[in-house]
């Protein structure tokens, strides 16, 4: 047994969900590592992701923006009518203890995928530049990867369909402009997601600075 | 396709005296304790992870009873103020004729929570005895309850687009009941569960269990 300081095994690759062992061979770009075992995609190199995701990413910061401030929906029954925007939806649960259910879902709707927007644009600019990587990057990657579960807003757009389902029989509901750039939003944060290999990431964050 | 390949028998790390960070999959030599490349804790299996599981999953449980037992959403009308719970409102659902919709609610907030604290317990059972269920079909049952644990919140959504939007003066307003915060709670204990568990131990159980057999 080697001592803490010892060197990483680079010549290995091991799937992560069902620890299989491989002899690591780098893919080819469009092509994908797959795990034999349990079918856990390992390595998916794309030319030109990085440009692509912080594309993506920087489409994304606008929208999120823009649809959070924007009239989102609008419902009218009998000469009544009220509209809210997203941040008046996540902070519904307004009154006594249910207000720490508002701060969970505002965040997990709106400022949850913001902040990893923002960590992964610090961390792939630098790497897309060949730049040394960003200071604390891999930190900022881990903190982006570890938050990605509660990232909700394509959930939250679902929620929107079942609850119009819900009351387009009791009153008439009308799409803001905040609807549609959410609607937006959720296809691009979904193609980002996929976009993303996370090992050539790491790959890069490992590295010494190259320059 | 498919380039990581290796003859023969698929290895574990373990047996090849490696030990892989489950958070960047960077590898390094048994006895490594921390990730040098993302600072993670590096550990061959995590001895401490099925008591994190099955905490997480009793609180998670706990809260989804009150989450059932409590209103979810307040309807005030002109007259009368309503009160009504998960299946509550599904079955008043059914009594006005739109099945489908309550079968989505009954199937959304109470079976997919349900089958998801089995589908957790039978995990965390079976890598401790002998399962008769294959290793490949355990892996893919995780990786389902995984996936799905977060949809649950649509509920949480549903509500709060609701209670926002149908604030209509005297003519009706929604407003949320304390089963909502129960619920959430009860979604996010069971989503931190599932997190807890390490799939790695799915497929090192036969392993262990036959090392054993060889010492008796």
């Amino acid at each position: 047994m080697s001592a803490s300081a010892a060197n990483p095994r680079e010549d290995l690759i091991v799937c992560p969900k069902c620890d299989a062992a491989y002899a690591l061979v780098r893919p080819a770009p469009g092509e994908r590592a797959v795990c034999h075992r349990c079918h856990t995609v390992l390595i998916t190199p794309r030319r030109k992701a990085g440009v692509q995701i912080i594309a993506l990413s920087f489409a994304i910061l606008v929208l999120i923006t823009a649809a959070a401030i924007f009239p989102f929906l609008s419902v009218s029954v009998g000469g009544a009518r009220n509209t809210v925007s997203v941040l008046d939806a996540a902070l519904a649960f307004s009154d006594g203890p249910l207000i720490v259910l508002s701060l969970t879902t505002a965040a997990l709707i709106i400022f949850i995928p913001l902040t990893r927007v923002l960590l992964s644009l610090y961390v792939l600019i630098p790497i897309v530049l060949d730049k040394p990587p960003a200071r604390h990057a891999a930190q900022a990657f881990r903190l982006a990867e570890a938050l990605r579960p509660w990232s909700m807003a394509e959930i939250f757009a679902i929620g929107c369909a079942v609850a119009l389902v819900k009351i387009s029989d009791l009153a008439e509901v009308g799409f803001g402009p905040a609807f549609w750039l959410f609607a937006g939003l959720v296809v691009l944060v979904v193609v980002q997601d996929n976009f993303l290999c996370r090992w050539s990431v790491w790959n890069a964050l490992g590295k010494p600075a190259k320059s | 396709m498919e380039r990581a390949r290796q003859a023969g028998e698929i290895l574990n790390a373990r047996d090849l005296g490696v030990v892989a960070c489950t958070r960047c999959a960077q590898v390094w030599p048994i006895g490594t304790r921390a990730c040098n490349r993302c600072g993670h804790r590096v550990y061959h299996r995590d001895v401490k992870s099925l008591q994190r599981v099955w905490a997480l999953w009793l609180v998670g449980l706990m809260c989804y009873i009150p989450a059932n037992l409590y209103p979810m959403l307040r309807t005030r009308t002109l007259l009368t103020v309503q009160e009504s719970t998960i299946v509550g409102g599904a079955i008043e659902l059914i009594e006005y004729g739109s099945v489908g919709v309550a079968l989505i609610i009954l199937i959304a907030s109470v079976a997919i929570p349900l089958a998801k604290f089995m589908a957790i317990a039978f995990l965390a059972i079976s890598v401790t005895r002998p399962s008769t269920v294959s290793k490949n079909q355990r892996q893919l049952l995780y990786e389902v309850v995984e996936y799905i644990g977060r949809w649950s919140m649509i509920d949480i959504f549903v509500v709060a687009i609701l209670s926002s939007l149908v604030q209509l003066n005297v003519l009706v307003a929604i407003s949320p009941g304390p089963a909502s915060l129960f619920f959430a709670l009860s979604v996010i204990f069971t989503m931190l569960s599932a997190q807890a568990f390490d799939s790695r131990m799915i497929w090192d159980a036969q392993r262990w269990r036959k090392g054993k057999k060889d010492h008796e």
